[in-house]
């Protein structure tokens, strides 16, 4: 969708200077929520795109008005309700008031936690498919306007492109992230000239590059 | 019902007025998945303590300080980052696809998430609060030279300027540049010289002057 979340090129917002931090949380239901992002995940009810979907579908003024951590807690709300971990009731009142469901995939357990961050999810496939593009190719993304998720920003559609590097196949997030099986594609870091996504008035010596997906390219 | 909310780690039990929407929600969606055994609360804890204490920049740093040493092991690390990375057992969630890239003297890279905050979590640690701000992930594809110029980092209009915008699941890592005056270091000696910042493209390194050998 287009949505609050695709920024790229957008101005005005407040600047964030780069500071030293030290704990990635600044309060402390900030971490809370990352890990119930996390231990929740592991139940296998949905995958990461569904989670970054969950989390950039809604009005553009709620997510740009949310903070980092805050548009994380929306997010799983909306995924805890419509696969039917709680309901809205029992997050009111803060309490239990049915039974659970039985999920894909148990609890995270404490002693489990080291080995699960470790192992990661890996998002490559193997399918038995040619690229249809190599390295130095010229390519053309595509222009589409999808009401569900999509990983192209708006700034790089309908854009001339150089195939870069050619990373391998991937679960596709435009279908999984919809629960539409993986549908692994092809995927691309595709080298955009600053002057093809903003005009001529652009630095002359600006490249972007952006990973994309075999269905976001045509041929150039 | 305040109290029901009330993770009971905490040392003090606040008044529902001063909490925010934000930390009323969470506190609500710990109590209930909890309480219905989908979520483990010292899972939650230890979650929390891996990111806090267990990753974080200084694995980066080690891994450039070896490929600033070590040849062979810098072209195992732009061929196949993930698995030259994983040397150091450094793998996992948010860093099981990674590629490296080099800066050089005519080029500078520099690396954003614009629709989200994709990060390599296994070698940076998570995101800083700027790197996930609309205003860098707007401002790093259209205008990274000034950009970079508010961080105090000013890249000469002659040099090459590569962003990368992490739309999909390879994250990024940036080897900068290694800085003059380091012949002869070890590699714990240039590890404290690589910044989390110049990883990103943020930053350079830091000034060995600068640094007590």
């Amino acid at each position: 969708m287009n949505g609050g979340h695709d920024v790229g090129g957008m101005m005005g917002f407040a600047p964030v200077l780069p500071a030293s931090e030290g704990s990635p949380f600044h309060e402390e239901w900030e971490g809370r929520i990352f890990a119930l992002s996390v231990a929740t995940g592991a139940l296998g009810e949905w995958n990461i795109d569904a989670g970054r979907y969950a989390r950039e579908a809604r009005s553009p003024l709620d997510y740009l008005s949310s903070s980092y951590f805050e548009l994380w807690s929306k997010g799983l709300l909306d995924l805890v309700l419509s696969h039917g971990l709680a309901t809205s009731e029992e997050i009111a009142q803060g309490r239990s008031l049915e039974q659970p469901k039985i999920t894909k995939r148990g609890r995270l357990l404490a002693s489990m936690v080291g080995s699960f961050l470790a192992g990661g999810t890996p998002y490559r496939r193997s399918i038995l498919t040619e690229p249809l593009f190599r390295a130095g190719d010229q390519v053309q993304t595509k222009t589409y306007n999808p009401r569900g998720h999509t990983r192209l920003p708006r700034y790089a559609r309908g854009k001339p492109g150089t195939v870069e590097i050619v990373h391998g196949v991937f679960v596709f997030p435009d279908a999984n992230a919809h629960y539409e099986s993986e549908q692994p594609h092809w995927c691309y870091s595709v080298a955009f000239r600053g002057t093809d996504l903003w005009g001529e008035s652009a630095d002359p010596n600006l490249r972007v590059n952006v990973d994309c997906w075999e269905p976001y390219l045509a041929p150039g | 019902m305040a109290e029901h909310h009330g993770a009971h780690h905490h040392d003090h039990e606040h008044d529902g007025s001063e909490l925010s929407e934000a930390e009323l929600r969470v506190r609500a969606l710990e109590s209930v998945l909890v309480e219905k055994e989908y979520v483990d609360r010292a899972a939650l804890d230890g979650i929390v303590e891996f990111y806090e204490k267990k990753v974080g920049p200084r694995n980066g740093a080690r891994v450039i300080a070896k490929a600033w040493s070590d040849r062979q092991f810098s072209e195992r690390l732009r061929s196949d980052a993930t698995t030259a990375i994983a040397e150091f057992g450094f793998t996992g969630r948010q860093s099981e696809h990674l590629v490296a890239v080099e800066n050089t003297k005519d080029a500078h890279n520099l690396v954003v998430c614009t629709l989200c905050s994709c990060y390599p979590w296994a070698v940076l640690g998570l995101p800083p609060t700027w790197y996930k701000s609309a205003h860098y992930r707007s401002t790093a594809v259209l205008d990274p030279r000034g950009l970079l110029a508010s961080f105090g980092v000013d890249i000469p209009e002659a040099t090459r300027i590569h962003v990368w915008d992490s739309t999909a699941e390879v994250r990024y890592l940036v080897i900068p540049l290694r800085p003059a005056g380091t012949d002869g270091w070890s590699e714990e000696q240039l590890a404290q010289l690589v910044t989390r910042d110049s990883m990103i493209g943020t930053g350079l390194p830091l000034d060995p002057r600068d640094v007590p050998l």
